[in-house]
């Protein structure tokens, strides 16, 4: 997934993503309307519920007609496999290409691991 | 209620000066549309069009498929807010709100008097007596609370100091979102307000540049950073709407969306692919010389 791009909409997901994998939001709980979405960030309603959509396609978030949107039973557990996928390339690859560049050796990191154990 | 906007192959010339030049433009309504444009772009013109302020030259504007000039049954429904208050400078602010009043079929009164309060409205004082930013925050407060079916806000907040345009912009949103109807913001402060369009329409030497739903432009414009080589192939062949070099860096803009495959070319090749904002891509595109 690319960063370099980023509509308010997408911004709105990911928030709303970091929330769910922090446990802020919990299973089944009710997310903010878009309304009171778009009230707090000074955005445009559409702009609110084009975010919000996008996580019900993703089958993060459900709808429950007439009442709002609720977080997904499966969803955190969902963000978590989809982050540890990404972990390994996006985190720790990118952790030994920069040593490298400066010069840390990997027994250094390895160690330092250990250390955190 | 709200209405919707369409503009056909309008123009506008004052004397020889073409204001507008065969513009067209539809706006079907309900939505917060932002209007942008240098100074002399003709914003003012088409609003003014729009609402019936001044005749076209040539060509057509309908408001919810009627023509609104010289139709006071339309243009009741429409509210033209400019940064000054079309009053007697010898008018109190009480009269002004009185006439509003009179006038505006959907005026809310409650309403009206929150505003007052909000922007800290002298009620009192004579039109004469406000200071730029009073007679700013007098203006909007009448668009606000007349909830027009059509409201338009030309630039008429530019005079309020910043805690107060804020104040403004959270009014308008909210009161938006709890009266819906078709609101036309122009503006050059972009920064500001940009996140409450949901489209927004640029205009440059009173033609069309960019009608687009805002997230859609917010995508469009890209930053290619990196090895001045490197940067000119990839970009070679695109719509180019800035250039800077530093050293052996190059940053060109681009407009137009990139496939995830070319995306993927241009880090493979060790691009930066930088987003760029909405005020950027407006100067850009209204710049006076493209490279």
């Amino acid at each position: 997934m690319f960063d370099d791009r980023s509509p308010i909409y997408l911004q709105i997901a990911d928030k709303i993503k970091e929330d769910i994998l922090s446990g802020a939001l919990g299973e089944d709980e009710q997310v903010m309307s878009t309304n009171q979405y778009a009230s707090y960030y000074r955005i445009n309603p559409a702009t609110a519920a084009k975010g919000f959509q996008q996580l019900v396609e993703e089958g993060v978030l459900y709808k429950r007609r007439g009442i709002g949107m609720f977080v997904s039973a499966d969803a955190r557990e969902k963000l978590r496999a989809e982050r540890r996928e990404r972990f390994f390339e996006e985190v720790v690859d990118a952790m030994i290409a920069e040593a490298r560049v400066i010069g840390i050796s990997l027994d250094e990191i390895v160690r330092r691991i250990e250390g955190a154990r | 209620m709200t209405l919707s906007v369409e503009v056909k192959d309008l123009t506008i010339r004052y004397g020889d000066t073409v204001a507008v030049d065969r513009l067209t433009l539809r706006l079907a309504g309900g939505k917060i549309y932002g209007l942008l444009g240098r100074n002399g772009s003709g914003k003012t013109s088409v609003l003014s069009a729009v609402s019936a302020f001044r005749p076209a030259t040539s060509g057509a504007v309908l408001v919810g498929d009627a023509e609104p000039f010289e139709n006071a049954a339309l243009t009741r429904q429409i509210c033209f807010v400019r940064d000054r208050v079309d009053a007697q400078d010898t008018d109190r602010v009480t009269a002004v709100l009185r006439m509003a009043r009179a006038l505006r079929p959907n005026w809310d009164e409650e309403y009206a008097q929150a505003l007052i309060e909000r922007f800290r409205l002298p009620v009192r004082k004579r039109i004469s007596g406000l200071s730029r930013g009073m007679k700013s925050a007098l203006s909007v407060t009448l668009g606000l609370a007349a909830r027009a079916p059509l409201t338009i806000f030309d630039e008429s907040y530019l005079g309020m100091d910043a805690p107060s345009r804020y104040a403004f912009y959270d009014e308008l949103l909210n009161d938006y979102m709890t009266h819906p109807r078709t609101i036309i913001v122009s503006t050059h402060l972009i920064e500001e307000v940009g996140s409450l369009f949901e489209e927004v329409v640029i205009l440059d030497k009173g033609r069309l540049v960019a009608h687009e739903e805002t997230e859609a432009l917010r995508a469009r414009g890209v930053a290619v950073t990196g090895p001045a080589d490197t940067v000119a192939a990839f970009t070679e062949g695109r719509t180019v709407l800035g250039d800077q070099r530093l050293g052996g860096t190059r940053s060109t803009t681009i407009y137009g969306q990139l496939t995830d495959d070319e995306r993927a070319k241009a880090r493979y090749a060790g691009l930066d692919l930088g987003p760029v904002g909405l005020q950027d891509l407006f100067v850009h595109l209204t710049a006076e010389e493209r490279p």
